[in-house]
């Protein structure tokens, strides 16, 4: 059992077979039971017949990240499990639950020495009417962590409903007979399960928290163009734009879609789209249009494995280098990152807030590991961040949509508003908004959006900073989680270790990058990024220690906690 | 009747900017403007109702040159950026003005999709079979045996039918014009404007740096011979079949322009969160 008191189950199977679907119904009931934890989730490009599995891991606190041996795996068949190679890691304490008729163990798993029960999976689900394989795995998990029969029960009567009756008897005899199985089995669960908790919980995917974080900023526009692992923020904001009076249109592709947000800010309505890191590429012409003509938009990148398609369906941390540097000509804009799959409203609100107050596109830099991944989680708190732009009203005179202004923020004009007329463009233009090829223009409004950005005040918000230790784990995005339990771990140890990371990537902050390093002698630099983009970044910007060392590997693989305790530890000795 | 009073005060002037034009002397492009102005004084608009959106190129310039607002955006995307702007801003007028660069090359895809979406906004491509910009390279209306640098010889290729096109993917009024006809111009623009849905007015406009030869365009247009179609079968045949200068409104069609319901919220926002909630 993990250090931070929590349990890893994975369930897994050939696509189709309802591995996710057990796994999203187990953190459900688990998290009725009180459970904190998450479920991340690992396919195959294939829509069938490939390979998927649920990783879960529950605990009594928060959890963030995923461990590095699972503690329970229940294969519902191991048909394609080899696919996945070294994600789905077993040792001599694991309990492995698995079909003699269910195919060859996948070699991680076989070679680990871990308990092997044989459960006849697809015997007993053909004696079932209807019944299917992935209830009986779902009655054995839930067993073996304590849940009770009837709270699986509920979630799949909640869950089911529109299945008709014949389906929910079906799956409450499945996971009747997966709890039978289970009589008698000794997991070894080695602290107390938590005691069901009366304040507000949520069940929220990563993807989820960050629409609804824009809508609670203001978004009521959004253009969509599908993509994985970002579909999931697009399907949600569409029901959901429509019942704040907002709207989605679904674009013919990219290019469109980030061109329709900027037409619909223009209009003066906040607006967004979400992408990953192929429709990015697409989208970065326009967002330089939009850092010119200082329209602000959201754009959500779900970072996936690249380059070019690379793994769609599987996490990365390497977009960090477009999102900062891809615009051509000096384009100065926001650029952040979510730290959990709760931080995804926040950081997703919080730069909402920005892009309407800066009048500048924000990047949200997710990504598909905590986008995908499915928390249950304390109802994260209200913040009071929300979009208010700077507009022209009443206006007399010559308007001059980009005059100079101390803090770089002038105020737009919105159509409709008489004597406000302006043609925004991404020319290079004058304080009028007139073309322009003089050189005294052209640094003046290059001045005024670089100024516009370096004189706001960014608040505690720009970093995660906690610890003392001389040594600072330098992390960002949704390594941030794993980096904080290595670093518990460490402390353990009688290791003491700090812990910065930033959620503010663009503009960067010097100063209080420079604050919050005083002291350290040490940096370790984590990130899933093959080329150490991060790194790259922290030294072109920002003075770190004398003494460095860089934890990086790339998708998909994500760097566990354990890694982070190994390579503090190490370091002290 | 206020509406007429407001109508009565509104001249074309009022619509246009104290930019100087950077267009060559000569082309067709200042008629198109001069065709603008005279349909929105004819329409009565505020010019603080009307939008004018564009993409790059010489055509592209517009917005700047009319006291509306407008956005003068990247290539060829300036039917996406207007697309967005009207679904929310249902209320304002949009007029998209591009190029045969520009709307058929760059912006092909968004041609059909915008097409095919029908929202109510007025498309005017002004065609002058050349990117002028970049100094007379073929465009996707340019005539196959156009000698130019980048297509020695001419590109061999044939040209696009843009009304066609237009036509197939449902645009919802389709019309032709001849930039130096600017009262019949503006005419046809007023009923565009007016006319629900996407309309597309392709605006034969002469290049007379790059294109000298398309002076000629005055003594080859001509009045379409019969009325308007509502008939998309009918408008096929004859748009495919003409010599490419027959001049008016050729097409109105009647499907419903999409227009989602924007404004007013059906539930409180702190209601969403209850997807999440256990």
């Amino acid at each position: 059992m993990a250090d931070r008191q929590s349990v890893s189950i994975a369930i897994m199977g050939s696509g189709g077979a309802g591995a996710l679907t057990a796994g999203n119904f187990l953190l459900e009931a688990a998290s009725a039971a009180g459970w904190q934890g998450l479920l991340s989730r690992t396919v195959g490009p294939q829509i069938r017949g490939g390979e998927a599995a649920a990783l879960l891991r529950l605990g009594t606190q928060p959890v963030e990240c995923l461990s590095e041996k699972f503690d329970l795996v229940v294969g519902i068949d191991w048909l394609n499990a080899h696919r996945f190679g070294a994600e789905i890691q077993a040792g001599p304490q694991t309990l492995v639950i698995s079909d003699p008729r269910g195919g060859e163990l996948p070699p991680a798993i076989a070679s680990a020495g871990a308990r092997i029960f044989e459960v006849p999976f697809k015997n007993m689900a053909k004696a079932i009417p209807n019944g299917r394989a992935n209830m009986i795995a779902l009655g054995i998990a839930g067993r073996l962590l304590g849940l009770a029969l009837d709270l699986l029960s509920k979630v799949i009567e909640k869950r089911l409903s529109d299945k008709g009756e014949d389906a929910i008897a079906a799956s409450r005899a499945g996971i009747s007979a997966g709890f039978d199985a289970a009589a008698g089995l000794d997991f070894g669960l080695r602290f107390a399960p938590p005691k069901a908790q009366s304040g507000r919980r949520w069940l929220v995917s990563g993807n989820e928290a960050a629409a609804l974080g824009a809508v609670r900023g203001g978004i009521r526009f959004a253009a969509a163009y599908p993509i994985t692992p970002a579909t999931e923020i697009l399907e949600w904001l569409a029901p959901n734009l429509a019942k704040m009076g907002g709207t989605l249109l679904q674009a013919e592709d990219e290019l469109a879609a980030i061109n329709m947000i900027i037409g619909a800010s223009f209009g003066g309505t906040p607006a967004l789209t979400a992408t990953s890191g192929p429709g990015l590429s697409l989208m970065i012409e326009a967002l330089g249009l939009a850092t010119a003509a200082e329209m602000p938009i959201v754009v959500i990148d779900v970072m996936r494995s690249g380059p070019s398609t690379g793994i769609p369906t599987k996490s990365e941390q390497a977009d960090l280098n477009i999102a900062v540097y891809g615009f051509h000509g000096d384009a100065p804009h926001l650029v952040v990152a979510p730290q959990s799959i709760g931080d995804c409203l926040f950081t997703t609100q919080w730069a909402t807030y920005l892009a309407e107050a800066l009048q500048t596109p924000a990047i949200v830099l997710s990504d598909q590991f905590i986008g995908q991944a499915r928390a249950a989680i304390e109802r994260p708190a209200d913040v009071a961040f929300i979009g208010q732009r700077l507009k022209a009203t009443d206006i007399a005179g010559a308007y001059k949509r980009y005059a100079a202004a101390v803090n770089g923020i002038s105020p737009m004009a919105i159509p409709g508003t008489r004597g406000g007329q302006y043609t925004a463009d991404g020319l290079t233009h004058t304080e009028r908004g007139t073309p322009t090829s003089g050189e005294a223009d052209h640094a003046a409004q290059l001045d005024k959006r670089r100024d516009k950005l370096e004189r706001f005040n960014f608040g505690d918000h720009w970093a995660t900073c906690e610890g003392t230790g001389d040594l600072a784990v330098i992390t960002w995005g949704s390594l941030t989680g794993a980096a904080r339990e290595g670093i518990e771990h460490a402390a353990r140890d009688g290791v003491e270790a700090s812990l910065l990371a930033p959620r503010l990537l663009s503009p960067v902050q010097p100063e209080r990058f420079a604050r919050a390093l005083e002291g350290r002698k040490r940096a370790l630099i984590v990130e899933q990024s093959h080329g150490a983009q991060f790194y790259r970044y922290l030294r072109a910007h920002y003075d770190l220690p004398d003494e460095v060392r860089v934890l990086n590997r790339p998708g998909p693989l994500p760097i566990r906690s354990s890694e982070v305790h190994r390579a503090i530890t190490e370091w002290r000795s | 009747m206020s509406g007429l009073d407001t109508r009565l005060a509104c001249k074309p002037a009022d619509y246009k900017s104290d930019i100087k034009p950077i267009w060559c002397p000569g082309c067709g492009d200042y008629h198109v403007l001069m065709s603008f102005t005279r349909a929105f004084a004819e329409l009565g608009l505020p010019p603080e109702q009307i939008v004018v959106v564009s993409g790059i190129g010489c055509s592209s310039r517009i917005p700047a040159y009319t006291n509306c607002y407008g956005f003068h955006g990247v290539h060829g995307r300036s039917l996406a950026l207007a697309a967005g702007l009207k679904v929310t801003r249902p209320e304002l007028t949009v007029v998209v003005a591009s190029g045969d660069g520009d709307g058929y090359s760059i912006g092909g895809n968004h041609f059909l999709h915008a097409c095919r979406r029908n929202i109510d906004m007025t498309y005017v491509v002004m065609d002058n079979r050349v990117y002028g910009m970049t100094k007379g390279q073929p465009s996707p209306t340019t005539e196959p045996d156009f000698d130019t640098a980048l297509s020695p010889g001419g590109t061999g290729l044939r040209p696009f039918h843009p009304l066609v096109i237009a036509l197939a993917s449902g645009a919802n009024f389709i019309a032709r014009c001849f930039s130096g006809e600017p009262n019949a111009t503006a005419s046809v623009l007023v009923e565009a404007i007016r006319h629900p849905g996407f309309s597309f007015v392709e605006i034969l406009s002469p290049c007379v740096t790059f294109r000298p030869d398309e002076s000629e365009w005055k003594h080859l247009v001509h009045p379409a011979p019969v009325a308007a179609t509502s008939d998309p079968g009918k408008a096929a045949r004859r748009i495919m079949t003409d010599d490419g200068f027959n001049i008016g409104v050729l097409y109105r069609g009647d499907r419903k322009p999409y227009a989602p319901q924007v404004g007013r919220p059906s539930v409180e926002l702190s209601e969403l969160e209850k997807d999440f909630e256990l």
